[in-house]
């Protein structure tokens, strides 16, 4: 399974649901099958796009750096961005968008504060770990964030919080997530 | 390619007493359509695929005629026994259009009014009227609802029509490097191709059939515009360059330089030789004409608030004759009124012509689509058991 059960256990059940970077459609065909979901999926990959269209699962050949435009203002109920915010040139802009065509946001995302990356860097080294497996002249990972830079990124676009929890190897951490959890999560909605 | 040739193919003539009634207030009738089926129609009749046809194709769209060399239909690497549209699972059926001139009732043929070739009175036909023809057509096979209606270009036009305004009778629309409409710039090249035909000398009115002659020297030219907008300039620029003829400067304005002119000059000569200059004609201007946000105040959106169907879209890169932006206007309209559409935008470099080549990603996600609907068959919806929908 590539997602998270507690980041499907987000979305309300019966929500017309938006999977930004959708990948392979695995996520959506459980919501779609599991917890009465509709939508579509949004993926630039021409494999991944293949893997949803055999699934069955509504996909859109997309490149997110090209925006959201062909999408109404909240025309979803839950937009889900997971882990392909830090990939994107124009992230903050893509986080406007989440809020501005879905009801509420899902994000989730490499949490660089992780006590491991914290003591790499201690050591003048770029963390190198299963949650950032890449050298720091290769990653795509182009947006470095933590736990608590996305609180105030949140804060700054008028985003209120309705949930936020750390993932540290399939289990959700709620205590000191910005030290203790490898992947950042946060539900949102425009304030 | 993966897949067989359907094999031997032979196509059917289908008559209609019952005058078509058609956009322009006209009324057209008796009439004969050319139809070919590929594969078998299943009990439920549950599991037909109408294929539209663009410009210059016919109801020959796929396998090959006994004794005729190199007379594969126009989608062959697409349509047959293991391929995408796979007619082991799928009843396919191509239409020849009416006004076209490939045996389907046309300018060519006899005017009852006159006596002579209907020629350029042969009434303007569009892609309205030719889907109102096609649905007689399927209903004659006493099917209720297809499977998925199938085109690219101008057929896919026809398969978003047919989404629009029969939106009971199919399940699936499939349409390929397609447009909601014409730009100016494409209304423009439709044009330039249909002044070289009607200013040929041979075009006498639309009726050269009674002069023993062909206007092919317009035919040639529009189909040399033509097929520059089919092809990408990096298409071209990889097929041709810059490469002489005979490797040096003639020095001549006349003849062939370019290889790429020879290619243009030997593309129009073949398509003088079997193409009807009135069906040129005729088929521009429906492509022209088909606009369906147009009765709904230019929305698009409203235009698509009556469909029901699940969508495949799908555009390439290249294709600036219909873009991906075009493609995107109707995935936006589809999106806006909740319909289920899937699209593909697939980087190939061939433009326009991309569709009808064999590019694995754009055909394996034909596979794909094709292989969801047939599986849906195989437990038709609205079977009921022992009263309980299942």
């Amino acid at each position: 399974m590539s997602f998270d059960p507690a980041i499907a256990a987000l979305v309300p059940p019966g929500s017309r649901v938006l999977d930004l970077g959708c990948g392979t459609g695995e996520l959506l065909e459980h919501l779609i099958k599991h917890q009465g979901c509709s939508g579509y999926g949004v993926e630039l990959n021409d494999a991944n796009l293949l893997a949803c269209v055999k699934r069955g699962v509504n996909v859109i050949q997309r490149n997110l750096e090209e925006g959201l435009a062909i999408f109404e203002d909240q025309s979803f109920d839950v937009v889900l961005q997971l882990e392909t915010l830090q990939h994107l040139r124009n992230a903050e802009q893509m986080l406007r968008e989440t809020a501005r065509v879905g009801k509420i946001g899902i994000v989730s995302f490499p949490n660089f504060a992780h006590w491991p990356n914290r003591l790499q860097v201690l050591t003048g080294r770029m963390p190198v770990t299963r949650a950032l497996p890449y050298e720091w002249y290769d990653t795509p990972n182009i947006r470095v964030g933590t736990f608590a830079d996305f609180e105030i990124l949140a804060r700054k676009n008028r985003l209120k919080i309705l949930d936020s929890f750390g993932l540290q190897a399939g289990r959700v951490v709620r205590t000191a997530p910005n030290l203790l959890a490898s992947v950042a999560v946060f539900k949102f909605e425009r304030e | 390619m993966t897949g067989r040739s359907v094999g031997e193919v032979s196509p059917q003539s289908f008559h209609f007493d019952e005058p078509l009634r058609l956009r322009s207030g006209a009324s057209f009738g008796p009439y004969d359509l050319m139809v070919e089926t590929y594969g078998r129609l299943n009990a439920e009749r549950s599991n037909a695929v109408l294929v539209c046809h663009a410009l210059n194709a016919s109801h020959h769209v796929a396998g090959t005629y006994a004794g005729q060399a190199r007379s594969e239909g126009w989608w062959d690497n697409l349509i047959g026994p293991g391929k995408p549209l796979d007619t082991d699972k799928f009843f396919v059926i191509g239409i020849n259009n009416l006004g076209s001139c490939f045996g389907s009732t046309g300018p060519m043929h006899l005017n009852p009014a006159t006596g002579r070739a209907w020629g350029a009175d042969f009434p303007v036909v569009t892609v309205q009227d030719w889907v109102d023809a096609q649905a007689r057509v399927v209903a004659r096979f006493g099917i209720q609802k297809l499977a998925a209606v199938l085109g690219g270009s101008l057929g896919g036009m026809q398969a978003l029509d047919w989404a629009l305004r029969y939106p009971e009778r199919l399940a699936h629309c499939v349409a390929i490097a397609t447009a909601p409409n014409l730009s100016a710039q494409n209304i423009a090249f439709n044009e330039v191709a249909r002044r070289a035909i009607v200013t040929d000398p041979d075009f006498h009115g639309g009726h050269f059939y009674a002069h023993g002659v062909v206007p092919k020297r317009g035919l040639r030219v529009a189909r040399m515009i033509g097929h520059i907008t089919y092809l990408s300039d990096d298409v071209m620029a990889e097929k041709f360059g810059r490469e002489l003829k005979t490797g040096e400067l003639g020095y001549t304005t006349q003849e062939i330089e370019f290889q790429i002119e020879s290619y243009l000059r030997h593309q129009g000569d073949k398509f003088s030789d079997y193409f009807d200059a009135n069906t040129y004609l005729l088929i521009t201007r429906a492509l022209d004409y088909f606009d369906p946000a147009a009765e709904h105040g230019g929305d698009l959106t409203r235009a698509f608030a009556s469909a029901t169907a699940k969508f495949l879209v799908a555009s390439f890169t290249t294709d600036w004759r219909f873009s991906p932006a075009r493609s995107r206007e109707i995935v936006k309209a589809l999106l806006d009124n909740r319909l289920e559409v899937s699209y593909a935008e697939i980087d190939a470099p061939h433009g326009h012509d991309a569709f009808l080549l064999d590019d694995p990603r754009y055909h394996g996600v034909l596979r794909a689509y094709f292989e969801r609907i047939a599986s849906g068959l195989q437990r038709p919806a609205g079977l009921t058991l022992k009263g309980v929908a299942v």
